[in-house]
């Protein structure tokens, strides 16, 4: 009743070729992002900005460049965090070598660097797919934070080997409170995903989504597998990498460089399963989804009067993830973004069924 | 050159092990084409439960055999919630479930059992033997270890000359063709399952045995993939020499090439090689050949 497009006619190329081509979506997406960047900061607490949104925002940035490859690409990668982790070194060191350069030029650095050593390890992809790539890319996972730690110029010869990242200031503005560093994020990854959304609807999009269909017949309309199958690499990888960027500078402050784990490789693989494959949405619905289960996890037993050692929580908390995963992949393999497409199309016929 | 020979036969005798885990890859990927990312954790959790119940003061046999039925009800509850959902899916959404039945299965055993460093004694002997006047010292433990491993590899080909091994081959070959001469896919899966439980089981006891049983098996167990990238997905003696390079060639390149970086090299080495291996043989040294086309 609410959500309906007849009578919306476009009547030129540009209309059609819109982000969000119904007036209630482009309405919805606005209330939205008035939601993020005013109203959120206007009720939430210090504790929800670092506990949850602040995360929330860097994670999301991972998962979307994974979903780019993954995703958009079928190369499957567990090496997402040793990418994070090469961004978060890069950065630093870009922002510690060059004082006074502006923050965003350093990340955009940061995802450049990490998108060539995203580009090194997808060259196995020319030859090898499926699980085969997940092998290099576990090379990749096992072999960065080691190197970051032996080669001592990494982290500038750090005794304790800890980076810990500067005071971030942009245009004069110094981003201090949790509130700030979430604002911050929120503009880098509003920025990102809007990219990251007309880069898939555009050719190198499709020439993505044509290598994952099926390779071979890619090939034969024309399209050029090593050269779509890098540029996934690389994009993804620059994605992965100022992620690894945000979470090191926004969220954690100081990490060590072989803090970036496969644990964290398979959450954000686990964010866009959950979230959808080959969605834009989903990378930030499966995010948030990933970071509240633990949260559910520590809140809800207690209430209930369960007294769960921590221990038995994190247990669980496997239990529930890889429960998840299974009952996702079976039952709505397009993840959480297919049934806000449902839901959608629900309400479009509602109250009438037909 | 005896300090050579001796790091070369501790390397081999921990590859010995990582074949153990690549056996039971190879086992389903041969009949299912299910890459089996859970196979580590089932190490683990066939472990879990043989150590389990050794504690609660069941007999050693008794132990196994109880062991042994949970891994065939595992493979039969996998089979039925997991895999028969999934038939004709790409083999890279089956991966990511085993990824999920991973997690699960990771979860579950420790929920049960905790986590702790669990000591499993199963009376193999565990004394140094000493070669060449005393030049070179093996644990003899490592030798139980390859021979058991030996055994199983025996007993896994014998297997494939039998009816049902004849079967799983066929389903390996092909899906359709196999059901179409009456083998029934779904009874297969869970043997194929069962008989990779069977593999874990003997895995977790020896790893157990050598380390302790603990959560920590799991994320060693990775070392199998790149021993199954050198071997060839699809072979078996290829996983037993694929475990036998990688174990020889981490120990080797962690004693001489190791100091030249600050060490630590072990952690990384089999993967950095199988990345090499993949630009050169990407089928493996004995795996099948696939050629593709339209």
């Amino acid at each position: 009743m609410f959500y309906r497009e007849s009578g919306q006619y476009k009547t030129s190329y540009r209309a059609d070729q819109a982000i969000f081509t119904i007036p209630q979506d482009r309405v919805f997406f606005g209330l939205l992002m008035l939601a993020a960047f005013i109203g959120i900061p206007l009720v939430s607490t210090n504790y929800i900005y670092t506990a949850l949104l602040i995360p929330f925002l860097c994670l999301s940035l991972a998962a979307l460049g994974l979903n780019i490859l993954t995703g958009y690409c079928g190369q499957l990668s567990l090496g997402t965090s040793a990418f994070m982790g090469v961004g978060a070194v890069a950065a630093w060191n870009v922002a510690t070598r060059i004082p006074d350069l502006n923050i965003l030029l350093v990340f955009a650095l940061a995802g450049l660097v990490t998108a060539v050593v995203g580009m090194f390890f997808g060259l196995p992809s020319l030859r090898i797919k499926g699980f085969y790539l997940a092998v290099a890319t576990l090379a990749a996972q096992f072999f960065l934070p080691w190197l970051f730690v032996k080669i001592g110029w990494f982290t500038n010869h750090a005794a304790s080997g800890v980076i810990t990242a500067p005071q971030i200031t942009i245009f004069g503005w110094s981003v201090d409170t949790p509130m700030e560093k979430y604002l911050f994020a929120l503009g880098v990854v509003t920025l990102l995903a809007l990219a990251a959304k007309n880069l898939v609807r555009s050719n190198p999009g499709r020439q993505w989504m044509a290598i994952r269909d099926m390779d071979i017949a890619a090939e034969i309309i024309g399209i050029r597998p090593v050269v779509a199958k890098l540029t996934a690499f690389a994009v993804s990888s620059f994605y992965i990498g100022v992620a690894g960027a945000l979470y090191l500078f926004v969220y954690l402050g100081s990490a060590e460089p072989d803090g970036f784990t496969i644990t964290m490789s398979f959450q954000v693989l686990f964010m866009i399963i959950i979230g959808g494959l080959g969605s834009i949405l989903g990378s930030f619905l499966g995010a948030f989804f990933i970071l509240l289960v633990p949260i559910f996890l520590t809140r809800v037993p207690p209430m209930l009067g369960f007294d769960l050692s921590t221990a038995m929580i994190s247990h669980m908390e496997f239990m529930v993830f890889g429960a998840l995963i299974v009952i996702f992949l079976i039952v709505e393999p397009h993840g959480l973004a297919r049934l806000w497409q449902i839901a959608k199309e629900k309400l479009r016929i509602w109250p009438f069924p037909y | 050159m005896a300090f050579f020979f001796e790091v070369l036969i501790g390397g081999l005798m921990a590859g010995v092990m990582y074949s153990l885990v690549a056996l039971g890859f190879v086992l389903i990927f041969k009949a299912s084409g299910v890459f089996n990312f859970a196979q580590g954790a089932m190490v683990l959790f066939a472990g879990l439960f043989f150590v389990g119940f050794m504690e609660l003061g069941v007999p050693m046999l008794l132990a196994l055999l109880l062991t042994i039925a949970v891994m065939v009800l595992l493979a039969g509850v996998i089979e039925r919630l997991v895999l028969r959902h999934l038939v004709n899916q790409e083999g890279i959404i089956l991966f990511m479930a085993t990824i999920g039945v991973s997690f699960f299965l990771d979860g579950f055993g420790q929920t049960i059992w905790g986590s702790n460093v669990r000591q499993l004694d199963i009376g193999i002997p565990t004394d140094p033997i000493f070669l060449m006047d005393g030049d070179i010292l093996i644990q003899s433990f490592d030798l139980w270890a390859a021979l058991v491993a030996g055994t199983l590899l025996a007993a896994l080909v014998v297997f494939q000359k039998t009816r049902i091994g004849r079967a799983l081959r066929a389903v390996a070959d092909d899906h359709q063709a196999a059901q179409s001469v009456g083998i029934p896919l779904n009874v297969i899966w869970i043997i194929v399952w069962a008989i990779a439980g069977l593999v874990a089981l003997v895995a977790g006891v020896m790893w157990g045995s050598k380390l302790g049983v603990q959560p920590a098996i799991v994320s060693l167990a990775l070392k199998a993939l790149p021993v199954l990238i050198l071997g060839g997905f699809t072979s078996i003696p290829g996983a037993i020499i694929g475990g036998l390079i990688i174990g020889a060639g981490e120990k080797l390149a962690e004693v001489y090439i190791g100091p030249l970086f600050g060490g630590g090299i072990e952690n990384w080495f089999a993967y950095v090689l199988a990345l090499g291996f993949l630009l050169i043989r990407p089928q493996g040294l004995f795996g099948e050949k696939i050629i593709e086309r339209v």
